[in-house]
Order: structure tokens, then sequence, then C-alpha cells
């Protein structure tokens, strides 16, 4: 098999798994009582994070003990993308047939990924000043992590700037999808053009590849990415039931 | 209800008309193309003055850098009065005579022109004023064509929410649009220095390619989405 053909398979595959879990996620925030769920994303989080600082990691220059951050640093990125997709489904769902409390859950799903991009970019910050040196760097990867949490700044801003419930709803979600569009695909694809990244993944950094290919790390990397992703709809679930009644009481 | 029949050629009837009525009353109010005409005369001139305290030309990345976030600016301000200057009676007495999508496409297609032609005049002041490093103009001038498009489209639904909005809209447009156009800036940036620098035009080629797609995703999702912000 190809080279193309196993990278268009992979593609695909990754679209399927991304739209079962903003389905399956969607119906976990919505669920109600006490799911098995949230016991299996306390193990996944809470055993990622003890079994990410006691395993044997593989000892790379610069990076050494690090290393360990990938557990922490990357499922939170993965949980704010799932989370923001999510938000992203309500909001369209929402214009398709308005309701209040669609829009409450669109709204609560992007506040959770709000704080999730902060939490990952605080912990990238923390990580790039001990391997390159600086608190920030102007890469095209850390420039797209502070260019999502502008989009979702303004978005806040917006629904602060309106007076009439239904208007903020309408216009707030139609917003989250046009940023969405606009701005989120390329901030995956512009790293690729760039090629001059220091940051792992698709634009090279070849001692960074070697990570994937560790047999160890990668089931407890595995683990954390769904606890983190279960976490967020978890968050979720929570704020938007708060503000669900919140709004219930105001009606009555 | 409208006559479904012939659904393309009536659109493009009511995108024309729609274009011209722009057209026709930007150039009856002529207060505001002045005002836009005299923003980047004046932004260049304060670069000119503020160079040339250094003796002279700025070095071609300033060159670059200044070029485009005056365009950006100004744009923002071209783009703002668009939906901002129609009162809600005139806007509901369009919304009776065509459809939504002929207004959001008729309005994109009159900014596109409109930023073209700032860019045009923008760039003739530059030239004047700061020297022309460019070494690719033609490059430089497609480049240009696909900023004028792109800051149009992303530029037109934005402030069609702002004016929802109410209040100060050209802030709340700045909030909003920015950070949807750094990753279109980013890009336009990196081929117009491509080409003040006269490098081979195979290296711009991704860029330009990828600017296309983004101008078609955006105009896409605008002309999806403003049905449902012209409900209101």
């Amino acid at each position: 098999m190809s080279k193309a053909t196993l990278g268009i398979i992979i593609s695909l595959v990754s679209l399927v798994v991304t739209v079962g879990a903003v389905w399956g996620g969607q119906r976990l925030i919505e669920s109600r009582g006490r799911g098995a769920w949230k016991w299996v994303a306390v193990v996944l989080i809470v055993g990622s994070a003890v079994a990410g600082l006691l395993i044997p990691v593989p000892r790379l220059p610069i990076v050494n003990e690090s290393i360990r951050n990938l557990f922490f640093h990357v499922p939170m990125w993965f949980g704010m993308i799932m989370v923001m997709l999510v938000s992203i489904v309500y909001s369209m769902q929402y214009l398709r047939r308005p309701s209040a409390r669609l829009d409450i859950l669109a709204h609560e799903a992007a506040k959770t990924g709000i704080l999730l991009g902060v939490l990952g970019l605080a912990t990238g910050s923390l990580w790039a000043r001990y391997t390159w040196g600086a608190w920030w760097t102007p890469d095209p990867r850390l420039n797209a992590a502070a260019v999502a949490l502008l989009i979702y700044g303004a978005y806040l801003v917006l629904r602060g700037s309106f007076r009439d419930d239904q208007q903020r709803a309408r216009v707030s979600a139609i917003y989250n999808i046009f940023a969405f569009a606009a701005a989120i695909p390329l901030l995956f694809i512009l790293p690729r053009i760039s090629g001059n990244s220091l940051h792992p993944g698709q634009t090279g950094n070849p001692g960074f590849n070697k990570y994937d290919l560790d047999s160890t790390m990668r089931p407890v990397f595995y683990a954390a990415v769904i606890g983190w992703i279960l976490f967020a709809f978890w968050l979720t679930q929570v704020s938007s039931r708060l503000t669900l009644l919140q709004h219930h009481h105001d009606d009555q | 209800m409208r006559p479904e029949t012939h659904p393309l050629p009536v659109l493009l009837r009511e995108i024309y008309a729609l274009l011209a009525k722009d057209f026709r009353l930007e150039w009856r109010q002529r207060a505001a193309l002045g005002g836009l005409v005299l923003y980047v005369g004046s932004t260049v001139f304060v670069c000119f003055l503020s160079f040339s305290l250094r003796g002279g030309q700025p070095p071609a990345p300033a060159w670059n850098a200044l070029f485009w976030v005056i365009l950006l600016f100004a744009a923002v301000n071209a783009v703002a009065k668009g939906f901002m200057q129609e009162s809600p009676g005139q806007r509901l007495y369009y919304y009776t005579l065509v459809r939504p999508q002929a207004i959001i496409l008729a309005k994109m297609l009159y900014n596109a022109l409109l930023l073209l032609g700032v860019g045009l005049l923008g760039l003739f002041l530059y030239t004047t004023f700061l020297g022309n490093p460019i070494q690719d103009l033609s490059l430089f001038l497609a480049n240009l064509v696909l900023g004028a498009l792109g800051f149009a489209t992303t530029l037109t639904l934005v402030s069609g929410i702002a004016a929802k909005a109410g209040g100060n809209g050209a802030t709340l447009m700045a909030v909003l649009g920015f950070p949807v156009m750094i990753p279109m800036l980013l890009l336009l940036i990196k081929v117009s220095k491509n080409a003040l620098d006269g490098l081979d035009r195979g290296l711009s080629q991704q860029s330009i390619i990828t600017l296309l797609a983004l101008n078609v995703i955006v105009a896409g999702t605008s002309y999806l989405l403003y049905p449902f912000l012209w409900r209101g």
C-alpha cells in the first residue's frame, strides 16, 4: 500500500472517530444521573497522571524528564478541540431549531473549551520555557493556539453585548460557526505549510517522532487523552445543568 | 411568494441591482468615500514623516508590515459602515424586495471592489512616498486582489453581526474580525514578502492556493449563515 493511500485511510478513520466522539459527547453531556463514564474519566486521568510521573521514559537531549508533560499538555488540547466541536454542533442545531437549551449547551461547551485551552497554553508555555528557553515563541502552532483563544474570547464579548436573549443566542451561534469555519481549519494547515517549527508534530523536529513510537508511553498517553476528553464533557454537563436550572428558575 | 422558476438569473439580477444601488449611494454621499481616501492618505503620510527622520525609505520588512496594517484598518473602517449606515426600516424594505443571499453576495462583491480600490490607492500613495521595493509586481498585485477579496468576504458577515449587536459597532467589529483574519493575514504577508524579495513563484504557490480555498470557504459560510442573521 502506498504512503498516500495510507494517509487517506488514516484521515478518513480519524474523521469517523471525531464525528462519533462529538455525537457521543453530546449524548454524555445531555445524560442525567451518575454514569459509569465519570468513573472511567477519574480512573483514566488519575491513573495517567500517576503512571505518567512513574513510568520509565526515553532520555532525550534537552527534553529530558520534561517529556512527561506530554501526558498533560497534549490531552488538554484534545479535550479543547472535542468540546469546541461539540459547541459548534450545538450552534448548528440551534440555528435549525432555536431553543434556550441548545444555546446554553453551546455556550457552556465553549466555556469549557476556553478553560482547557488556557490550561493547555499554561502547560505548553512552561514546557517551552524549559526546553526552548522562552515562555512564548513566534511558532505557527503557538500562534494558532492564541488565535483560537482570541476567537472564543470574542465570542464571549459578543454574547455580552446583547440585551435580548433570542438575538444573542442566534447571532452568537452564527459567529461561533463562522469563526470556526474561517479560522480553525487553517490553523491545522498553516504549521504544515510554514515548515520551520520547533513544535513537534507534522512539521518535523525528528527528535520528537521517537516519542510516538515509544511503546511504554503510548498507552498512558492514549488513556490521558480519553480521560481528559471525558472530563471536558463532564465539566460541560455540570455547568450546563446548573445554567439550565437557573434559567428555569428565572422563568418561573 | 416569489416566482422560483429561474432562481439563478433572478439572483444575478438582484445582485446587480443591489450592487448598482450601493455604488450610487456611495457616489451620492461622497463624504464617506472621501473620508476613506483621506484616512489612507494621512496614515501613509504619517509613516512617511516618521521614516524620513531616519533617512527616507523603510527597510522592506517594515514596508510590508505597515502596508498590510494600513490596509487592514482601512478595510475595517470601509466595511463597518456597510450594514451600520442602513436604518432598520431601510433593511426591512430591502428584505421584502430581494432574498438574503443576494444581499450578502452583493455586499461582499461591493466591499471587495471598494477594498481593491483602497488597496490600489494605498499602493500608489505608498510607492510615491515610501519608495517601491517590489521586485515581482504582478505577484504582488495578484496577492492584493486576493487580500481585498479575503478582507471583504470575512468582514462583511462580521459587520452584519456587529450591526445586530448595536452600540459601538466598529470596536466590536475589530474584536470579532481580527482573530478570524490573522491566519489570512499571515498568508498574505508571506506571499507579499516573497513578491517584495522577488523569490521564485513556486514558493508562493501553496500559500496562494490556500488563500483561494480560504476565500471560497469564508464566502460559502457567509452565504449559508446570512439568512439566519437576517431573520432577526
